[in-house]
């Protein structure tokens, strides 16, 4: 029984081509602690969703990611506005997303449903005006 | 696991320890250690970075040299398409083989004319049910070394077709022992004139279990230079080249995959673009690629550490070169993959990453991995021997290194140790320490000593 290893990141929300960096870092520290690859690939898909949310809605935040024995967990939370609609968020295709963030390929209503699709459990606590925390979780034993 | 074998050495008396390639190496095989450079041969993937950068000529691939010609009575050279695009104001490629010819070798195959049948099995894998897309090229034996190590969840992906280089011996050896029922086949040479390290790597070590029939790897510049000399003396040339457009623009980025006759490619070159694509393609974001051709060195083929022509020059003159060529004259006529082109075995992974083979103990070293990085300046200066600072923590935790080498935190250190013990600051220090220096060089008393 190994003690949790904890991963901290900051994601700037100034800089969008930065996006997506935190990801990477994460595959790379699994693959090094040898979890096996179809679950460090869904964790990556899912923490890199996360991330461009934060910095296209947000105005960026931060990422945990804590790996136990049993499972890998990821903490997104940022301190943006809010989501409306929980509902209606998580339904494939619903984008809220600017058309300049459009043009890059993102905002096509995807984030949150993969989000979902890849983790298997995730929890999403928002208040208007005051932030939202997505909490997911992919088993590994 | 079987150690991998590599081709780039290094000259520990020309190596000064300068961090350059240190900073360069894509998957941080190198560190310096004792003064000089020391690479892991784990993470190495042979793509040769450290050999361009290198100030001091240190790093230096290692390959056969001409000599081994003597090796083998019947000698067949496999040019690379590359080698086509180093010589300056040729009239076509015929020269070229004739001077290979001229140089001592028997039979000439081109690999561009492998190419060729490649690209026309690649055409019929693609269109094969089941496949899994995207097809990655396994021609550059870099990319599935770095597939390998790094994106095992990738492996699949990979063409299970063999790559040009060895199409092209298997090829070249039917032909001549057909051709020479009398000769041993032990005495039939096969070399093959490589622009890059990797593939004197590839023919050390093999493919997914491949046989391997390259007998001996040339270094594309010790040809050239040979070549160039023999070449000033044809008038006309007696043997021809027989490879078309398709087989040539292999040499260059985008030639593989234009040879796909499917505008669903992707095509990247340079090993830092060539990773960040396969982070994305491992996220699921090309589903609707069917090809991905990924070329280590920045041009392609023609960028290779043992190329003599810059690569966009090399490139300009295989477009004047290839132009009224047939398009692909050494396509087979066969309608499936013959069996014989496949890869033995998938290509497996090699977990050169992994901190541990037991999950508690890489759990317990990452954490302190990640406690000590927070200590760390975090400028990735190099001066400790590792890359990055985060390098360095894996180091200390790997017990391959210790804490004390960071120079930014001994600096601090003294600078507390002065302040605490002596009441000076670092910069008084200096300047005694350096007038003191003065003083020792110029004699006690100051004055310049001279007899």
């Amino acid at each position: 029984m190994a003690d949790n290893v904890v991963f901290h990141f900051d994601v700037d929300g100034e800089d969008f081509s930065s996006a997506g960096g935190a990801s990477v870092t994460v595959k790379k520290k699994l693959r090094q602690l040898g979890i096996s690859q179809e679950y460090i690939r869904r964790v990556a898909i899912a923490m890199y969703e996360g991330e461009i949310n934060m910095v296209i809605h947000a105005n960026g935040g931060t990422a945990d990611v804590i790996v136990s024995d049993e499972e890998i967990k990821i903490v997104l939370a940022d301190t943006g506005p809010g989501i409306p609609d929980v509902s209606l968020a998580m339904q494939e295709g619903f984008s809220t997303a600017r058309d300049n963030i459009r043009s890059l390929g993102f905002g096509a209503g995807m984030g949150l449903p993969n989000m979902k699709k890849y983790t298997d459990t995730m929890e999403i606590e928002t208040e208007l005006g005051r932030g939202t925390t997505i909490t997911m979780t992919v088993k590994i034993a | 696991m079987q150690d991998y074998k590599h081709s780039v050495s290094l000259d520990v008396n020309k190596c000064k320890g300068c961090t350059t390639c240190l900073k360069r190496c894509p998957t941080e095989a190198i560190r310096i250690r004792g003064g000089h450079a020391v690479i892991n041969s784990k993470r190495c993937i042979d793509c040769g970075e450290c050999i361009k950068v290198c100030p001091h000529k240190a790093k230096r691939a290692s390959h056969d040299s001409l000599d081994s010609l003597n090796d083998f009575k019947v000698r067949v050279a496999l040019p690379a398409p590359a080698l086509y695009g180093q010589f300056d104001n040729i009239e076509s490629i015929d020269y070229i083989i004739e001077g290979l010819y001229r140089l001592g070798f028997d039979y000439v195959f081109e690999v561009a004319g492998a190419a060729e049948m490649v690209s026309a099995y690649t055409r019929i894998y693609l269109g094969k049910p089941g496949v899994k897309k995207p097809v990655i090229s396994s021609a550059c034996p870099v990319i599935t070394r770095m597939i390998n190590i790094n994106f095992p969840y990738l492996s699949d992906n990979i063409m299970p077709i063999l790559p040009p280089i060895e199409v092209a011996a298997a090829v070249a050896r039917e032909r001549m022992q057909a051709e020479l029922p009398d000769v041993s086949p032990d005495d039939i040479g096969i070399f093959f004139i490589s622009p890059c390290t990797a593939k004197v790597s590839y023919v050390k070590n093999g493919f997914a279990g491949s046989k391997n029939n390259v007998d001996r790897v040339l270094s594309m510049r010790d040809v050239y230079f040979r070549l160039i000399d023999v070449m000033r003396d044809i008038d006309v040339p007696e043997h021809t080249a027989s490879s078309g457009m398709i087989g040539i623009g292999w040499a260059s980025t985008g030639g593989e995959s234009s040879a796909v006759f499917n505008d669903k490619y992707l095509a990247a070159d340079g090993i830092e673009n060539c990773i960040k694509v396969l982070e994305q393609i491992e996220n699921d974001d090309f589903t609707d690629l069917d090809f991905i051709e990924l070329d280590a060195c920045s041009g392609g083929c023609v960028g290779g550490a043992m190329t003599v022509a810059n690569p966009y020059i090399a490139q300009a003159r295989l477009q004047t070169l290839k132009r009224y060529l047939p398009v692909s004259p050494n396509r087979p006529q066969d309608t499936d993959v013959p069996e014989r082109f496949f890869v033995d075995e998938g290509v497996s992974f090699d977990p050169g990453l992994l901190l541990s083979d037991d999950r508690n103990e890489a759990m317990r070293m990452m954490s302190e991995i990640e406690s000590i990085t927070a200590e760390l300046p975090g400028l990735d200066c190099g001066s400790c021997g590792a890359p990055t600072c985060m390098a360095f923590a894996e180091d200390i935790v790997k017990n391959e290194t210790s804490a004390d080498e960071c120079t930014v935190i001994m600096r601090e250190m003294f600078h507390d140790y002065l302040a605490r013990h002596k009441g000076t600051t670092l910069a008084e220090e200096y300047k005694e320490y350096k007038g003191l220096s003065l003083k020792e060089k110029n004699g006690p008393d100051g004055t310049a000593a001279s007899e």
